[in-house]
Formats: C-alpha cells, structure tokens, sequence
C-alpha cells in the first residue's frame, strides 16, 4: 500500500519536472510544478511529516508560485524560444550526474530495516505528535539557526524593495 | 491501519533515486533554458529534490532535526524567489528581455 502510495507520487514528480523544464510558456511551466509541490507535501505526509506537508503547501504553493505567476503576468513576454545551445553539455552533465548517483544508491542498498536509533531523540520523537516535536527541537536546539533565519527573510526583503523599485534619482534627473 | 513509527516500508534508496532524478531534471533545466523565470523554477526544483533527501533521511533515522532543516531550506528558497524576481524584474526594466543570453555585460 505504502509503495503505490509512492509509486504514484513519485512518478507524477517525476513527470511534471520535467514538463516544467520542457513546456514553453512560462505559466505552463509554473503551474506544472504547482503540480508537483502539492505531490511533494503528499509524499511528506505518507513520511509522517505532517507539518511540512502543510508548510510546503501554505508556503511554497500558496506564496512562492504565486510570486512566480505575477512576475510572468507582469512581464507579459509571449515570445518562443528555443532551447539553449548548451543542450549537449546539459545531456552529458545530466547523464553523468544521474548515472552516478543511481549506481551510489542501488549499489549501497540501503537497507529498510531501522537504524539502532541514536540517543535519546528517538523514542521521544515516536511518542509526541510531529508538530509539537519540530517546535520544541525548533525553539531549544536550533534557535540560534532560527533567528538568522528571520533576518534572512528581512534582508530578503528589503533587498527586494531596494531592487525592484524605480530608481528615484534617475527620475529626478 | 496507522504506521508505527520506524517502520518504513518503502526503502530509502527509492526516495534517493527520486530526488536524484528531480535534481538532475533541475540542473538540466538550468542549463537548457532560455527563459530566466524558468531557471529560477529550476532551482526550486532542485531545492526541492534535496527537501525530500532530508525528509527521506529524517524518516530513516528517526530524527526530527531534517525536518527542521527543510524548514530552513524553505526559508532560504523565499528569500531567493523574493531577491530573485526582484533582480528579473530590474532585468527587464533595463532590457526588455528575460532571455539570459541577452545579459552579458560581465562577459568578454
């Protein structure tokens, strides 16, 4: 059961990133990979990740691709263009790179048998639901990571605003 | 039927295969295309694949702190979506063009 579970999300990812490479409108592309975040958070939810599930969806639907759809609208370029020309280069790199890691992973045959689980951390994380778990590793343990986070998103944004307005002395030149 | 914790049935290596290949299909796009918009759609692809490696592994393990990773990694991702169309659209301002071969101010 879990593996079709799997199995379907896993090819419709499969599928709809490689269209969001592939198609030629930028809005056809954008919404494939709407596609693909709302099949991530389903495959995050059959690994008991719940609350990243809920994220991806809020945060990655909700506001990212949004963000990325008004940009296309308000460029409005509907020109064709061909692929670039670096597409030999790109095939070789993406063969390479894939063959490598497919022969790592089916070569070390991770097993699907549990680790002994280290430390304490285990039993706890079992016990307690997924969210209460990831607030409390989140505000003890990664606190610090946490507050740079925050002034991640702040530089972020005002960085955005700087760039994105006109340029007022230009103007009043 | 409620799945008891470490009890993944499906093997990790599966999960690493896919964010491979979603990662490979990202870089691809990245070097392929054209249009600015969908590199940056390519790099989400790619943030992506490793989202799922650290979901994957914190399954695995048993460890709660890859989750919080990829909440980390979300934070990143809208940061460079927030920078990242800024900088597209103080592009398009300049040159009318999202097509990454017309920028090449830096080349010589």
């Amino acid at each position: 059961m879990a593996q079709a579970f799997f199995l379907y999300f896993a090819g419709i990812i499969v599928l709809t990133s490689v269209l969001v490479v592939a198609l030629r409108n930028p809005v056809y592309s954008a919404i494939s990979l709407l596609i693909m975040f709302f099949h991530v958070a389903g495959l995050y939810v059959t690994l008991h990740a719940e609350f990243l599930a809920a994220v991806q969806i809020i945060v990655y639907t909700g506001a990212i691709l949004v963000l990325y759809l008004f940009v296309v609208m308000l460029l409005n370029v509907k020109r064709e263009e061909r692929y670039h020309a670096q597409f030999p280069l790109a095939a070789l790199l993406g063969v390479t790179i894939l063959t490598e890691g497919l022969m790592l992973t089916l070569n070390r045959r991770f097993s699907s048998e549990p680790l002994p689980l280290s430390g304490d951390n285990g039993a706890a994380d079992a016990a307690a639901g997924n969210t209460e778990t990831i607030g409390e590793v989140l505000y003890s343990t990664y606190l610090f990571p946490f507050e740079v986070a925050s002034l991640i998103l702040l530089v972020a944004m005002i960085g955005a605003i700087v760039l994105a307005k006109k340029d007022i002395t230009a103007r009043d030149r | 039927m409620v799945d008891v914790g470490y009890c993944m049935t499906v093997p990790l290596s599966y999960y690493i295969t896919l964010s491979a290949v979603v990662f490979v299909t990202g870089l691809v796009g990245v070097l392929i295309r054209r249009n600015i918009i969908i590199i940056l759609l390519s790099v989400e692809l790619m943030l992506n694949a490793t989202n799922i490696n650290f979901v994957a592994f914190s399954q695995h393990f048993q460890n709660v702190a890859g989750q919080v990773f990829v909440f980390f990694t979300l934070t990143v991702a809208a940061a460079e979506v927030a920078v990242g169309l800024a900088i597209i659209i103080a592009l398009y301002r300049s040159k009318s063009s999202i097509n990454v071969d017309e920028f090449r101010l830096l080349k010589w």
